[in-house]
């Protein structure tokens, strides 16, 4: 048979000296190593983010710290932002739908192998080009170093007459590159789900992963495209002669505030929606049951997608729009927590009625499912302009996005990593090590950002490297930054179950959750070509149908 | 909890109750593909015993107590550690949002007051629904590894919790949007004080146009009530980056954005200093970019402002000071009026000596931080744009000197 030509061969692969191993993964096109590299390339971004994390929480600790200059406070918040968004949770995300979506949808590789690699490449590059700026940018007041324009870098201070030297142009490269990578993997995925999906596979039977990944790489396209637009403006600006952000001459602020928001409001949605669609597959299998209201989460996702495009200015309530303005984005932000409602209403109707078991990767879906509820009603109130006026721009919104962030993408993604490692190795992550990760982080991140709400509440504007004492905001930031370095700790615990497990966990086998879809009923970590023959379905439960032949899905769709 | 929003949760509690049945029931519902309810009555759910969900039921009991302690333990252990550290706000010099001292920052606070309660009770009902189906709805030894009812969905349901949800934005937005139009839109009354803002890298210049006075840091406003308001409108404009100019006892935060002129307003009703600072991240130093609002009784308020509206103080026994400031760059930068200095890049020095701070609030104006200041204002302020002025000690204290007559 076909596939025992194909086992020896790989049995060979191993035995080469790792230099070829190594060009190998350099060179490849496949699916799956690249949304291994991804992942891996974020890791290590998290890893550097994180620390950048931890000298900023230090600095706060209490009132008239030193332990940072003002300069390095400044650039440790815009590395840790653009770091956090554009070189973690993109690329994390990117990496779990290109390894994840051929499998469920019964395809080969992606639609363009060559453009996924060279997307991941192009990624990777903005990453690099985005530290580089330690060693070659030259920053303000000729410090030569990182980028200190925070990471919406608003006009006119990334104008040259405020941000001299080139660290800002390494951040806007960074993100013009990646940006680009961004879209050319978007345009893979899209055509992938289009073009490549098995028999059976009607758009309406896909798994939810697909078609919220769909969506998805739909956003990147509008949002990334402006991003990059603007990027090009800043650069026209900065190295042409061009005016127009430069306000000294006649440039206007507010067009970067635009650009900028457009992309970075759906930027939110783009990060959130890939961890609906982890929750989506994760949720029914650990429930026992499949998702309830399939069409009902298509419809949302989809309306997600549309009312976030049309949402950005809620970042602006402050720059003195018109009323009417904040009137309208008032209601297009309040309007899109109904979908984002109806979602979370799904995934608990879903756990209704089944046989919950609380592994790894559940604890971490409920996790996700208690704090976005909190996320999102926040977000509810800021949608409030009035309220806004207040909260925007204090701690209250830095708690706000890492509670989506951290306690929404991240715990998602916790969740998704114990869940798929298994498929992507070949070995299961360890139970106990895991539950010391989930309830360390956990403790770590309610400590953090629960408490990190207040500060804002009192007065507390965000991205100062520090405050006058007797404000009250001492005591708080103590403790902010005591769960900060308990978060760490939780993540140093995951790194440590990521690699004890790829030499030392259980063998997985196929299918160690007893799940539904496609990319289990092949072997782990499946053969480069994924499916020995193209599989046919006849249900959005593939396997479901296969384990129980005398009750298949297929009968009631 | 508004009986208006308990009840329509309520009902959807009861429907979806009622058309997911839990584990006691044998009846189950699903969407086929014609979208149409049939009943469904699983395989594996026939064989469940009376006996065993009499166990069951005992040992979720437990484990409920279990979970449901845990989780109540660690709630009041937040609840009670954020309790001591509540901060003191009557103790004066807070800056808690919800303190409001002028009709802007009022209404914000009872708008956030609403929206507060109207989002508690959505996450209560909520959380109570996930708590309850994750405590009730997990796992055990006793179901012997079978599937539960397979459910797909029901469109009953879906309608409840999107109209719902839909109904209750509709409220929140007419409410927010009576207060966007209530302090946007207020119109400016005859009798207010108009002052001009403009934000500097890193402090805070206030010009009063009809009033001919220019100063920094420490804004002065006459106090309003509610009879006789006398508000204060703010024109808000940037020299160089954005910055924001939040007191969040007075209003809400405005940005200052070069080429975009804005505008607030507020009317405090209480005398006092209330602290606020830049809110706009705007460089190197946005920390220290503080700023004071003084909110004076009327007649407080016009001897400050005759005070002001003089030349600045000539003192024969500073003239060495006078010299070395007008021989070296500090003319360049600040100005003193009655007197060639007129510089606009740093602020108005007419009057230093009647501000409580100096360098935006990041020190106060006592000798030892004036001379300090002049020195090396990096010590004060890294970053800052005023640069240290390397004076010989004896020029520097002459310089003091002269500054501290300028009252």
């Amino acid at each position: 048979m076909s596939s025992n030509v194909i086992t020896a061969s790989v049995g060979q692969t191993e035995a080469r000296p790792w230099v070829d191993e190594l060009h190998q993964w350099l060179t490849t096109v496949d699916h799956k190593r690249l949304g291994i590299l991804y992942i891996l390339s974020a890791l290590l971004f998290l890893m550097i983010g994180g620390v950048e994390a931890l000298i900023i929480r230090i600095q706060l600790m209490h009132s008239h710290n030193n332990f940072v200059s003002p300069e390095v406070f400044n650039r440790m918040f815009t590395m840790h932002g653009t770091t956090m968004i554009f070189f973690v949770a993109m690329p994390v995300l990117f990496g779990f739908a290109n390894y994840l979506v051929p499998l469920m949808i019964g395809a080969r590789d992606m639609a363009f192998p060559r453009l996924n690699a060279f997307s991941f490449w192009l990624s990777f590059l903005g990453g690099l080009l985005l530290y580089f700026s330690f060693l070659g940018g030259s920053g303000l007041y000729g410090a030569g170093n990182a980028p200190d324009v925070g990471w919406w870098s608003y006009a006119p201070l990334g104008a040259r007459a405020f941000s001299p030297g080139h660290s800002s142009d390494y951040w806007t490269l960074a993100l013009l590159v990646s940006g680009f990578g961004s879209i050319g993997t978007a345009i893979n995925i899209i055509a992938t789900i289009l073009c490549l999906r098995c028999p059976g596979m009607k758009i309406n039977r896909m798994p939810l992963l697909v078609w919220m990944n769909l969506v998805m790489a739909g956003m990147v396209l509008l949002a990334i495209t402006p991003l990059s637009a603007a990027q090009i403006m800043l650069l026209i600006d900065r190295y042409l002669g061009g005016h127009f952000f430069d306000t000294q001459a006649g440039g206007s602020a507010v067009l970067w505030m635009h650009f900028f928001w457009i992309f970075g409001h759906p930027e939110v949605y783009v990060l959130i929606i890939p961890c609906f669609a982890f929750m989506s597959e994760i949720i029914p299998v650990f429930s026992r049951k499949p998702i309830f209201g399939y069409p009902v989460m298509v419809a949302a996702t989809v309306c997600i997608g549309f009312v976030s495009m049309s949402v950005w200015a809620h970042h602006m309530f402050t720059i003195g729009m018109n009323s009417y303005a904040n009137s309208f984005f008032t209601l297009t932000t309040m309007a899109v927590g109904v979908p984002t409602g109806i979602k979370i209403f799904n995934w608990i109707g879903t756990m209704w009625g089944g046989r919950i078991q609380l592994k790894t990767p559940m604890l971490f879906s409920i996790g996700f499912l208690f704090q976005f509820l909190i996320a999102g009603l926040t977000g509810i109130m800021m949608a409030a302009s009035p309220f806004d006026w207040q909260l925007s721009l204090s701690y209250f919104v830095v708690a706000h996005f890492h509670y989506v962030i951290v306690g929404g993408i991240l715990f998602a993604l916790f969740a998704a990593f114990y869940y798929w490692y298994p498929k992507m190795t070949g070995r299961m992550l360890s139970e106990r090590l895991g539950k010391w990760h989930f309830w360390l982080f956990l403790i770590g991140f309610h400590l953090t950002f629960d408490v990190m709400h207040i500060p804002g509440i009192l007065g507390m504007p965000r991205r100062i490297y520090t405050y006058e004492p007797g404000r009250g905001w001492d005591t708080l930031n103590f403790i902010i930054s005591i769960g900060a370095f308990i978060q760490a700790l939780a993540i140093l615990v995951f790194v440590a179950n990521l690699v004890i497990s790829y030499f030392k966990g259980a063998r997985a086998g196929n299918d160690p959750w007893d799940a539904w879809t496609l990319e289990w009923s092949i072997s782990s970590p499946p053969p480069a070509y994924n499916f020995a023959t193209v599989p046919a379905v006849a249900s959005r439960r593939p396997l479901w149908d296969l384990k129980h032949p005398e009750d298949p899905d297929s009968r009631y769709e | 909890m508004g009986s208006t929003l308990t009840n329509p949760f309520g009902t959807a509690l009861a429907l979806f109750r009622s058309k997911l049945g839990g584990n006691s029931r044998a009846v189950f519902w699903c969407l086929n593909h014609d979208k149409k309810l049939v009943e469904r009555c699983p395989p594996s759910q026939k064989r469940l015993k009376s006996n065993g969900k009499r166990q069951m039921l005992a040992r979720r009991t437990k484990s409920t107590l279990r979970g449901g302690w845990r989780i109540a333990l660690l709630w009041s252990a937040s609840a009670s550690a954020l309790w001591a550290l509540k901060p003191d706000s009557a103790s004066g010099r807070g800056t808690n949002i919800f303190s409001p001292a002028s009709t802007p920052a009022k209404s914000i606070s009872d708008l956030s007051a609403f929206v507060l309660v109207i989002t508690g009770i959505i996450f209560l009902v909520v959380f109570a629904l996930l708590f309850y189906s994750v405590v009730r709805f997990r796992a055990r030894a006793s179901d012997g590894g079978r599937e539960p009812a397979q459910v797909y969905g029901s469109m009953q349901i879906e309608l409840a919790w999107t109209i719902i949800p839909i109904l209750i934005v509709v409220v929140l937005f007419l409410a927010t949007a009576r207060v966007i139009h209530a302090i946007q839109d207020a119109p400016e009354p005859p009798g207010a004080l108009d002052v001009i803002v403009i934000g500097h890298q890193y402090w805070w210049e206030f010009r009063y146009p009809k009033l001919g006075i220019v100063t920094a840091n420490e804004l002065h406003i006459p106090v309003s009530d509610l009879d006789h308001s006398t508000p204060t409108f703010l024109r808000l404009l940037s020299a160089d980056t954005d910055h924001s100019f939040w007191v969040p006892e007075l209003a809400g935060k405005t940005d200052l954005i070069p080429n975009h002129p804005n505008r607030m307003w507020m009317d405090p009703q209480r005398e006092g200093v209330f602290l606020g600072q830049c809110a706009q991240y705007c460089g190197t130093q946005h920390a220290k970019m503080l700023l004071r609002v003084s909110v004076d009784r009327a007649e407080d308020f016009s001897a400050w402002v005759r005070a002001q509206q003089k030349p600045a103080v000539e003192d024969p026994s500073a003239i060495a000071g006078r010299r070395v400031f007008e021989q070296n760059a500090c003319m360049n930068c600040h100005a003193v009026g009655g007197t060639p200095a007129d510089g606009r890049f740093g602020p108005d020095l007419t009057h230093l000596m009647s501000r409580a701070t100096i360098a935006a609030g990041a020190a106060e104006n006592t000798h030892d931080n004036l001379r300090l200041w002049i020195q090396n204002p990096s010590a004060i302020k890294p970053g800052s744009l005023m640069p240290a002025m390397k004076l010989s000690d004896a020029d520097l204290d002459a310089v003091v000197s002269y500054m501290e007559t300028l009252r």
